[in-house]
């Protein structure tokens, strides 16, 4: 632990960098103003079409000082094998709830492309904190897809070590975790690491106070956030309009005094170029960055949820026409970098992921009463031990009475 | 980089000046030693600045406690003493310094916050009830939150609305949370070092009308004693402790009530009564077996509390007496405690607050004629 605690030794190193000077430093290195530099693009950053078409540079949405430059074809090819991969993630995981083996998966199918440039724009000492809808970027981070899914499974309520994988465990009370982004960022700052953190929340949750107040704290303290919204549209029922009127969600960040943009939520290829500049900016010293992504939740909002209470179905059919996977297929094979036995080694990937969750989900994992006591405090209490040995006394005599009744 | 990054070589050597620099002013504090009139804001004061110079993990923020030092001056002289990295002014927003805090919790760091006032906290209710309560327990353990909530606490100071509130059956309510508070400027110390020390999430109650009073103390030894029982892993968590011995009935206060039940004790000791007055000092783990031993001793009880009585502190410490005494009480508990509404104004306060009169108005009625 290595704290700079001295500040009269240092006076020109208050813990707090004026937000305008960081702002005016970053507006020089892109030869633009600082309100240039935090407003969004007129447009959104999109490389490649949804016919899978690379857009030509001028069509992009770049501006100067939010020029992009195309990702590499590995990392291009390892997005789509993820994306192939979170597809049938989220297709068997709503497959096990209609089969009763899960209570509820919120699917973020027609949102991978966003799942996985989150999780692929991070290097391993980077954190991410992640909602609910995100366990397909979760997943990409590297956690095992059955501890992942154990949420919803109904055993516990984390089946990772959000230490070990520095990931958060998936948030539901909403934008409750962009906070603890914001301290974990501000904790690694204070002992000189470079870690980045990445926020992700959605449409609906940029209205909670909580949004607010992290964007807020990330700025005023120049924290290394990225704080990424997938605007699905929706908030279950509720649309984005009924949310804010703002030009754009990405238009918030110029408000806190940190630079937004906008990007096409379905192409990974224009995800992955904007995250990883953001990741790359972040880590040089930028401070906290916003960055909208325009996609669509192309399910109910749960299998609880019926979708055409509140919306047309050509209006879905449009976004299928936007589809991350298929427009991502299109773009790799027309580039020549995906031919037939690719895709079909990358299915088998996503076949065995499948077969994994089938696997894990349908076990019948023995839980123990006894847990519920043992992880609430650290040190326990003299009235959770008494509550304990009360359960473990009716347990011990319903065992007794069914030993007798099997006599 | 940004320049306010300190490389690590550099922070090293920052720690160590101001390591020095800190154990100079703790010194300087705890002036000469044997017993000195001192203040329970100074013993706080003091607790915190003893905590971050044993461990540099131990972060202080919230809202005026750098360089004002807190609008009851309880983080004074931290941030000339560790720096703006270690004692720093927040934006105004309390969910988002214990939101803050959490995520420095998870990542290495032992955070103290100050929410400036009771009722000032409760815009951070959701992330101490939905996370600082249950992180622990969704991760199995994996992931501790080590950190302290300081909440100054209760009335009697002539506060307008909403500076107040008795706050601490929200907490109490909330499984996950330990929930602290002192009554002696002797307990002002210990308890929040072993707050600071503890792994579990600490609410720690401040009775803000205590702030000034003084007992006398020896400082220094307060802070051996410390040293010497968390190297020996022991702390008085979970401990009430007899304030005044007696033999008739008990009084059972917390906080801010443990004065007004010891005055009230000294009065009915004039007319021939002797009273016990245990002090709860922490809610959440409660101490049954002494709070039961005194009552079975005495056979009468009298709980104090300045909040609401429904649905309370004191009316599960009734509940509590009761399923495990019964048959030892020569009359039923008797509670003296605010009443059910909201805080009054300053001028009315004194109707709505436990008093000695109260108190021993209800010790009367313990059916003592049995």
């Amino acid at each position: 632990m290595t704290i700079s605690a001295d500040h009269t030794a240092h006076p020109d190193q208050a813990s707090q960098a004026p937000a305008e000077d960081a702002l005016t430093e970053a507006a020089k290195k892109f030869g633009i103003t600082a309100e240039d530099y935090m407003l969004p693009a007129r447009h959104q950053i999109e490389m490649v079409d949804p016919d899978g078409r690379l857009k030509p540079q001028g069509e992009q949405g770049t501006e100067p000082g939010h020029e992009y430059p195309l990702p590499g074809d590995d990392e291009l090819l390892a997005a789509y094998e993820q994306l192939v991969v979170g597809r049938r993630v989220n297709d068997q995981n709503s497959a096990l709830v209609r089969q009763g083996r899960m209570a509820v998966y919120p699917s973020s199918h027609g949102q991978e492309a966003c799942q996985v440039a989150a999780a692929l724009c991070l290097s391993e000492g980077d954190w991410m904190f992640p909602t609910y809808r995100d366990a397909v970027a979760v997943m990409t981070r590297g956690v095992d897809p059955v501890q992942v899914m154990t949420i919803f499974r109904g055993d516990w309520h984390s089946g990772f070590d959000p230490l070990q994988h520095k990931v958060g465990i998936q948030c539901t009370p909403l934008t409750t975790q962009l906070l603890h982004a914001v301290g974990v960022a501000h904790a690694a700052k204070l002992r000189g690491e470079d870690t980045v953190v990445l926020a992700m929340c959605g449409d609906g949750a940029t209205s909670e106070g909580d949004f607010h107040e992290a964007l807020n704290f990330a700025a005023v303290f120049h924290l290394p956030v990225i704080f990424f919204v997938q605007n699905n549209k929706y908030a279950i029922s509720v649309p984005l309009a009924h949310q804010s009127v703002a030009p754009s969600l990405a238009h918030k960040a110029v408000g806190y005094g940190m630079a937004g943009e906008r990007v096409d939520g379905n192409d990974v290829v224009a995800l992955l170029a904007v995250l990883d500049r953001a990741v790359k900016l972040a880590r040089e010293g930028s401070g906290p960055l916003l960055v909208e992504a325009n996609t669509y939740r192309m399910q109910a909002h749960t299998n609880a949820d019926d979708d055409t209470r509140y919306r047309e179905s050509s209006e879905v059919a449009e976004w299928r026409a936007k589809d991350p996977v298929n427009r991502m297929r299109t773009y790799l094979t027309e580039r020549g970098l995906l031919d037939d036995d690719g895709e079909a080694r990358i299915r088998e990937k996503a076949e065995a992921v499948a077969t994994q969750l089938r696997d894990g989900l349908s076990e019948d994992v023995p839980v123990d009463p006894q847990e519920l006591f043992r992880h609430v405090f650290e040190k326990t209490t003299p009235q959770l031990k008494e509550q304990s040995a009360l359960l473990a006394d009716e347990l011990a005599r319903d065992a007794a009475s069914s030993q007798e009744a099997g006599k | 980089m940004s320049p306010t990054v300190t490389n690590s070589s550099e922070a090293n050597g920052n720690v160590s000046a101001a390591t020095a620099r800190a154990a100079a002013s703790a010194a300087a504090t705890a002036e000469a030693s044997g017993p000195q009139p001192v203040t329970m804001a100074k013993a706080l004061n003091t607790a915190l600045a003893d905590a971050m110079h044993a461990d540099s993990s131990v972060l202080v923020f919230g809202e005026d406690v750098g360089l004002l030092g807190g609008v009851f001056r309880i983080t004074d002289g931290l941030t000339a003493t560790f720096g703006e990295q270690r004692c720093f002014d927040t934006p105004l927003a309390e969910s988002g310094i214990v939101g803050m805090a959490v995520g420095m919790a998870i990542n290495g760091m032992r955070p103290v916050i100050e929410m400036q006032f009771d009722a000032f906290a409760y815009p951070a209710f959701e992330q101490i009830v939905s996370h600082v309560a249950k992180m622990h327990n969704r991760t199995k353990g994996a992931v501790k939150l080590p950190m302290v909530i300081r909440v100054p606490y209760g009335g009697g100071i002539g506060g307008v609305e909403h500076h107040c509130d008795s706050s601490e059956s929200y907490y109490a309510h909330t499984a996950g949370l330990k929930v602290f508070t002192p009554a002696t400027v002797a307990d002002g110390y210990r308890m929040l070092r072993e707050a600071i020390d503890s792994d579990d999430p600490v609410i720690f109650m401040e009775p803000k009308k205590l702030y000034w009073s003084k007992d006398l103390v020896d400082l220094l030894e307060l802070r051996s004693a410390h040293s010497a029982a968390a190297s020996a892993g022991e702390s008085s968590e979970g401990r009430a402790a007899v304030a005044r011995p007696g033999t008739d009935a008990t009084l059972i206060a917390y906080g801010p009530s443990v004065p007004t039940a010891l005055a009230a004790a000294e009065a009915a000791a004039l007319e021939g009564r002797s009273l016990e007055v245990i002090d709860v000092r922490t809610i959440v783990p409660f101490d049954d077996e002494a709070v039961c031993e005194s009552v079975r001793k005495t056979g009468r009880a009298v709980v104090i509390a300045e909040a609401h009585g429904f649905a309370s502190v004191s009316s599960e410490i009734v509940a509590r007496v009761q399923e495990r005494c019964f048959h030892h009480l020569a009359a039923p508990i008797r509670r003296v405690t605010g009443f059910d509404i909201p805080y009054p104004a300053p001028k009315l306060e004194k109707y709505y607050l436990p008093g000695v009169d109260r108190i021993l108005d209800a010790v009367d009625d313990l059916q003592w004629e049995n």
